[in-house]
């Protein structure tokens, strides 16, 4: 007996030897970040830097020349960069680093995924105090650069990336859509682009290209090819769409309103105009951009952040240039319900920075994250597409006004369509929104955008597109994005971290094990009290 | 006794051989189609839209996300590109080359009326039968009509000449435009005849660990090489390449 109980007690050691091994793994027990006293330029530091491109060497080469000029004010901290282009992956990557303890310091990212990154504890360094901080803080006594001020941050913009109450990121850049439109097809077709588009206008001028001549060429084009209306971001449609209705998508709280009629109205006339294939999606078509520089496109709809691919002279082409056909492009914002009260998204990415054990690799994060927002960056990066820079300071600068006067001037830096679709966003600022942030926000946006493609693929497919097909597509959709339950807050999101780690696995033996010896001892106990033996 | 015993045992050796080699042939030994599956044929005439149901091999896997794998796949007739197929990782780690398996999806081309045709929103099954297509020398397609009806196929090309991507006279890019970095896809011109074609390594289906990926880096201008790979579509062909040897 005494030998059992020997055992048991070493098991129950190791148990407890195990314990804080198992709960140092990933993040948790992270303590929260606290603004160090000073910055320590004695040492070395070494931050990551996660940063999104849009596919565009030149915006690759901003990054980097904002890195050199960064260390060349803060000698000790080396800032490595890593590209990506996508920011699905970038969120995919993150929360595979967050299990592991390895994310980077420094992160592009948007408010929707910081939702789901902060359901781990002090993961994400909210910036409250760092901005507010009178020697580190925006534009502070001790940042050798020269920083925006709080409030020469857009407030609109700052106000974007409050997630759960608190200041977890920083704008960078800020596109909305944009409606690119071939104007002479549409005065071809007989019609005069209005200033504010409606959605009736689009549909209707859609309907009217599709004339084919007798030899089956497309009548207003004379091609065998033409999609008039390409929609690039079907979950922006879907969202722009119900916020011009005033119908529900969500509630700030995470409740989940999307399933309602007038998103079923909205698919009708969607199934309509892809029937008789006079409106198409990326997914199922391609690029717009392509399609309107081959004169295959009426109205293209797209980021302001991809005007550099519209047009005749765009300085991008996905095409060969003897598809490219001559053509005046003309900018608009998207088509609205109701042309007295435009509304339309603001989105583009930001900056959050996670936390470290090394507070002063935290405040490195925070130096080089303010390095983003000074007039060097902001106005660099925003000329490399229909961009605006989110700091007041950038947007009245004179070499940001300038650059704005000079539309036109040329087809590169100066290409007039991508000055227009930044104009557009500047003139239209408060007539954007944002959906509301929530853990689960951007598994609801994906499935906004999947309510279009899925009724645009049944009607591609011969299906009939009817109420049947609407409840059936509405539950297969809550269901394919975990949104039942009407509230998603906290429950999705939550994405499969992997196999256990090896030391919570040994710790899960152990406690089997320590279990095992315990009813064993207890069984031995009662076997020897039934025998009388004690 | 011991001499026919040998005897035969020499015949079945022979025989087993002999297989073997039809095997290397690498044609597989029956491809009926089973009863509603379409032939190479009859996919190649569906409809745009249509749905299929094809009997394929997995020749290369590009991609698996989200529950969803890309393949390319080919029969003895022909090759069908499998776009983002349902399936978990287990079931995309056991869709090695030479599994057959049977397809239900619809036919898609993606750029639409330019790009690769493809099956969408697909599901499968494993079924018994093996088949490693050997490339096809498309060589003298190269600049025809002809070479669209081999899309997705694997192909080979001989002595084509490696150009420069710029005026620098780099003979690679890292993406298209050069905006990424190692580990992004490769671009590199390759002059077959009297064309210059881009091709490209697609960093999913053969990433910076990969052979080809490492090969490529060490091109240089005015080299001749011979190329592996299958014949992606993107507003014209624009090869994904899996092997490259320098002459």
């Amino acid at each position: 007996m005494k030998k059992a109980l020997a055992c048991f007690a070493a098991l129950l050691a190791a148990v407890l030897l195990i314990v804080p091994l198992a709960a140092c793994h990933g993040s948790k027990g992270m303590p929260a970040f606290t603004v160090p006293e000073g910055f320590d330029t004695s040492r070395d530091i070494e931050i990551t830097f996660w940063a999104k491109n849009d596919t565009n060497k030149t915006q690759v080469d901003i990054y980097k020349k904002a890195i050199a000029d960064f260390e060349s004010y803060y000698p000790n901290v080396k800032v490595n960069l890593r590209l990506y282009t996508d920011y699905g992956k970038i969120y995919n990557d993150v929360i595979t680093n967050i299990a592991t303890g390895t994310t980077p310091n420094v992160c592009i990212t948007y408010p929707d995924h910081i939702a789901t990154y902060i359901t781990g504890d002090n993961v994400v360094v909210p910036l409250e105090e760092l901005m507010d901080d009178p020697e580190y803080g925006l534009g502070g006594m001790a940042v050798k650069f020269d920083a925006p001020k709080k409030d020469e941050v857009v407030p609109k913009y700052l106000s974007e990336c409050v997630v759960a109450g608190r200041q977890y990121a920083l704008p960078f850049m800020r596109s909305t859509e944009a409606c690119y439109i071939n104007r002479d097809l549409v005065e071809k077709l007989g019609y005069e682009i209005p200033e504010v588009l409606t959605w009736d206008f689009v549909w209707e001028v859609s309907e009217a290209a599709m004339k084919k001549d007798a030899n089956g060429d497309f009548e207003v084009n004379g091609q065998k090819v033409m999609i008039p209306f390409i929609y690039k971001s079907t979950d922006n449609m879907m969202i722009q769409m119900l916020r011009q209705k005033n119908a529900g998508y969500s509630t700030e709280e995470g409740e989940i309103l999307l399933f309602n009629d007038t998103a079923k109205q909205l698919l009708y006339t969607v199934a309509e105009h892809v029937k008789t294939r006079a409106f198409s999606t990326f997914k199922i078509t391609s690029y717009p951009g392509n399609f309107l520089n081959a004169g295959q496109c009426v109205f293209a709809i797209d980021s302001t952040a991809g005007a550099t691919w519209m047009g005749s002279d765009a300085t991008h082409h996905d095409i060969a240039s003897d598809k490219v056909v001559r053509f005046e492009t003309v900018v608009r914002p998207i088509p609205q319900f109701d042309t007295e009260h435009p509304q339309m998204i603001s989105q583009g990415p930001s900056v959050c920075i996670f936390n470290k054990r090394d507070g002063q690799e935290v405040l490195a994060s925070w130096l080089f994250t303010q390095f983003l927002l000074t007039n060097s960056v902001q106005i660099a990066y925003s000329s490399t597409e229909g961009y605006v820079p989110v700091t007041l300071k950038a947007q009245g600068s004179y070499e940001y006004t300038e650059y704005l006067s000079l539309e036109g001037a040329d087809n590169d830096l100066h290409y007039s369509v991508k000055i227009q679709a930044a104009k557009l966003l500047l003139e239209n600022v408060d007539n954007t929104f944002i959906t509301p942030v929530f853990n689960g926000s951007a598994s609801l946006r994906d499935a906004a955008g999947s309510l279009i493609e899925s009724t645009a693929k049944a009607v591609r497919y011969g299906q009939t597109v009817d109420e049947a097909f609407m409840a059936k597509l509405f539950s297969e959709t809550t269901s394919l994005y975990r949104l039942d339950g009407g509230s998603i807050g906290g429950a999705v999101g939550k994405k499969d971290l992997g196999a256990l780690p090896g030391t919570a696995k040994l710790l899960l033996i152990l406690l089997a094990a320590a279990w095992a010896a315990i009813g064993a001892a207890f069984i031995a106990r009662l076997v020897k009290k039934r025998g009388g033996k004690e | 006794m011991k001499k026919i015993i040998a005897i035969v045992l020499i015949a079945v050796m022979a025989l087993a051989a002999f297989t073997a080699c039809k095997k290397n042939d690498n044609k597989p030994a029956e491809d009926v189609k089973g009863e509603g599956v379409m032939t190479h044929e009859q996919y190649v005439a569906a409809e745009i839209g249509a749905e299929v149901v094809v009997e394929t091999y997995v020749q290369a896997k590009q991609s698996w996300w989200d529950n969803k794998g890309t393949f390319y796949t080919q029969d003895k007739d022909g090759a069908y590109f499998i776009y983002e197929m349902g399936c978990t990782e287990e079931e995309y780690n056991k869709l090695v080359p030479g599994t057959k398996i049977k397809v239900t999806g619809h036919k898609a081309q993606w750029p639409e009326s330019t790009g690769i045709i493809e099956i969408i929103d697909a599901k499968f099954e494993i079924e018994e039968g093996n088949y490693v297509a050997e490339a096809f020398d498309a060589t003298a397609l190269f600049g025809t009509d002809d070479l669209a009806k081999h899309m997705a196929e694997y192909f080979t090309v001989k002595s084509a000449v490696i150009e420069a991507m710029d005026e620098e006279g780099a003979a690679f890019w890292y993406n298209w435009d050069n905006s990424g970095e190692d580990g992004s896809d490769l671009y590199f011109k390759v002059k077959i005849g009297e064309k210059t074609y881009t091709f490209t390594v697609e960093s999913y289906l053969c990433d910076k660990t990969t052979e080809v990926y490492n090969a490529v880096k060490n091109l240089k201008v005015g080299d001749t090489v011979d190329i592996l790979g299958f014949l992606y579509w993107y507003e014209g062909v624009n090869p994904h390449v899996t092997g490259i040897t320098v002459k």
